[in-house]
């Protein structure tokens, strides 16, 4: 299959291997899509707004499109905390029907804790990527609060959706994607 | 709530906000463009419709209370939001005066932008439907509500709308179904007549007497039944406009008489000795043609000049195939409001099948098959089987080409009696024609009704 995703961590502290693995199982579960995790000491430190202490998602997207080839999708994960100019942050951003995706971490759990947390924190991280991902893939944002395509503003919101698409975006994700590969 | 609808406009000179904001909203399924000043934010406006416009206050050049003052005098209903990373009480208070929808100050939480959204978009959903249920119950349609794209049809729309400003008579002609009762209503409802009443009466629908009495009124005791005095249809519409529909059909006595009420405007009620005056602006209408009826003598050639002042002609739905779209659309908003029922649109495939029916019954027709297309379909797409438009039957209508076109609808009407048990009403939503056009054309072709649910025989 052609279409397959790279996982990147550019994050500040050291990569998290077993969160990044399930991130890439639930991708191959979720798109059936080919997933691998890569590791690269570049950064996107440009990226970095010391006013207000956060990294540009926008820079970082426009700074991993650079470094895309092909028809891979790229899906960058980070633990900084990361904004757009007029919001006071966002879990992730993405191109809508594009080749790259990056989601920050930050937001997502305050410290790690107990397994529970650990679990939580995991599976939020999980359902951010999805959704990115999934933005890639010309998904919108689904009205069905458990859809993981949902927009989650807040982490009761994140917590209220599942790591899978619904029927409606699923096989919305399915048209998407055969045009996608015809074109390829 | 359809979402693509919803069209935000996001104005920054800052490339990155315009990007990254309008890349966010995005997302949500709106229909997304950027200007990078306040000039270009107006042009954008000149050209097409918008929603909601996001502006920031501080631009070079215009700045974004002035883009505020000006979008509110190009489009008064669309949504402003000022967004502001230097916020002062002052800037936030004029804002507001002037119009603007909210205020914010940067950064904003994203639950914040979020909420402001869904809150402008629930409001302006809930002030069209408003709009749109006033004008069901009023049926106060203007020219704006009648929707093309076709030249001939803004020819139309001209030459109604410059008689809507004058007192003269129109005739309006066109097959059924193509909406001359509409552009009736748009012509009174626009002229300076407005605020007095528009009656419509069908010439079709009664019989003379009846006819006679509905337009002209009665004394108590002219007739049997005629219990107390009553007021006609050009008394009622005293000051007003009286729209005589197919007026192609009326007896030659009601010729005369309504030649008489145009000429002098004054009229006798049924059984009365005192005449009554009347002001009252006449639209006609007919399917019929009348100059050809005034030739075979069915039609007085001079209540044919009476009325023929400004003749316009409605062109069948198959002469502007490409005002399906915008039509089905319409339908769709509509009729999904009346049905409660959520429906995005038709499938590509289904547009194609409509493209290529004839379209007899015209827009009429138009509505009944988007209608049950909406009840039947099973998603929130309406697919070519939802329609039930009978391809097989039209391949063979067209295919037997020996037989004149006045046969093909003996037959295809008889046909489609048979099928409805002899019930007019559903003969006539099938055919997508009005119950009376049905009557004039079982008359016509002399198919007799056997009785109110039996058969029907040619």
């Amino acid at each position: 299959m052609a279409a397959d995703v790279h996982i990147w961590w550019i994050g500040a502290d050291a990569a998290d291997d077993s969160l990044l693995d399930g991130v890439r199982r639930t991708i191959d579960r979720v798109f059936g899509v080919r997933a691998r995790v890569e590791h690269h000491s570049d950064r996107p430190t440009h990226a970095f707004d010391p006013r207000r202490g956060q990294h540009s998602s926008t820079q970082i997207l426009k700074w991993l499109v650079g470094r895309s080839s092909g028809n891979r999708r790229t899906l960058a994960v980070t633990d900084v905390d990361l904004f757009i100019p007029v919001l006071t942050f966002v879990y992730g951003e993405a191109q809508l029907g594009g080749s790259v995706a990056v989601v920050s971490t930050a937001r997502l759990t305050s410290s790690p804790g107990p397994e529970r947390e650990r679990g939580l924190f995991e599976n939020r991280v999980i359902k951010e990527c999805i959704h990115e991902l999934g933005h890639t893939f010309g998904l919108i944002h689904c009205d069905a609060a458990e859809c993981v395509m949902s927009r989650s503003v807040n982490l009761i919101e994140v917590d209220a959706k599942l790591t899978t698409l619904c029927g409606d975006c699923y096989s919305h994700f399915q048209s998407l994607h055969r045009k996608d590969n015809e074109h390829e | 709530m359809n979402k693509e609808r919803t069209r935000v406009l996001v104005v920054d000179d800052e490339e990155i906000v315009r990007e990254s904001l309008s890349g966010w909203l995005a997302k949500d399924g709106y229909t997304l463009d950027t200007a990078p000043d306040g000039q270009s934010a107006l042009d954008a406006l000149r050209r097409e419709r918008w929603s909601i416009l996001l502006v920031d206050l501080k631009m070079p050049g215009m700045d974004g209370l002035q883009v505020l003052e000006a979008a509110k005098t190009i489009q008064p209903d669309v949504a402003v939001v000022i967004m502001t990373a230097f916020a002062t009480v002052e800037t936030a208070v004029e804002a507001m005066k002037m119009g603007a929808y909210d205020y914010l100050v940067k950064p904003f939480d994203p639950e914040e932008l979020s909420l402001m959204m869904v809150k402008i978009v629930a409001q302006q959903q809930l002030v069209r439907e408003n709009v749109l249920l006033r004008k069901v119950l009023k049926r106060d349609y203007h020219f704006r509500d009648l929707i093309s794209k076709n030249p001939g049809m803004h020819r139309v729309f001209d030459l109604a709308r410059s008689s809507a400003r004058s007192q003269s008579t129109v005739l309006i002609l066109g097959e059924s179904g193509t909406g001359k009762e509409l552009l009736a209503r748009a012509i009174h409802a626009e002229s300076p007549r407005h605020q007095a009443p528009f009656v419509a009466v069908s010439c079709a629908a009664l019989t003379e007497t009846l006819l006679e009495s509905e337009l002209f009124g009665h004394e108590k005791g002219s007739f049997t039944g005629a219990v107390a005095r009553r007021k006609g249809k050009f008394e009622s519409a005293h000051g007003g406009t009286l729209f005589l529909d197919e007026i192609g059909d009326i007896s030659s006595k009601l010729q005369l008489d309504l030649l008489r009420v145009l000429e002098d405007r004054t009229f006798f009620r049924v059984g009365g000795s005192e005449a009554v005056e009347v002001d009252v602006r006449i639209v006609a209408a007919t399917n019929r043609d009348l100059r050809k009826a005034v030739e075979q003598g069915q039609f007085r050639d001079d209540l044919y000049y009476r009325l023929n002042v400004v003749p316009i002609t409605i062109p069948p739905l198959r002469q502007r195939l490409e005002d399906l779209p915008l039509l089905i659309e319409h339908f769709i908003e509509h009729l999904g409001l009346e049905m409660n029922r959520r429906i995005d649109g038709v499938a590509a495939e289904t547009l194609a099948a409509l493209m290529r029916h004839d379209w007899p019954g015209n827009v009429r027709e138009l509505r009944n098959v988007i209608e049950r297309g909406m009840v039947v379909a099973k998603g929130t797409i309406i697919m070519p089987d939802d329609l039930g438009l009978d391809a097989g039957a039209a391949r063979q209508a067209v295919a037997d080409v020996t037989l004149s076109l006045d046969e093909v609808e003996r037959r295809h009407i008889t046909a489609v009696l048979n099928h409805a048990g002899g019930n007019v009403t559903q003969a006539a939503r099938t055919l997508g024609i009005d119950r009376v056009t049905l009557y004039n054309k079982i008359r016509k072709y002399g198919l007799r009704r056997t009785d109110e649910n039996g058969g029907t025989q040619g």
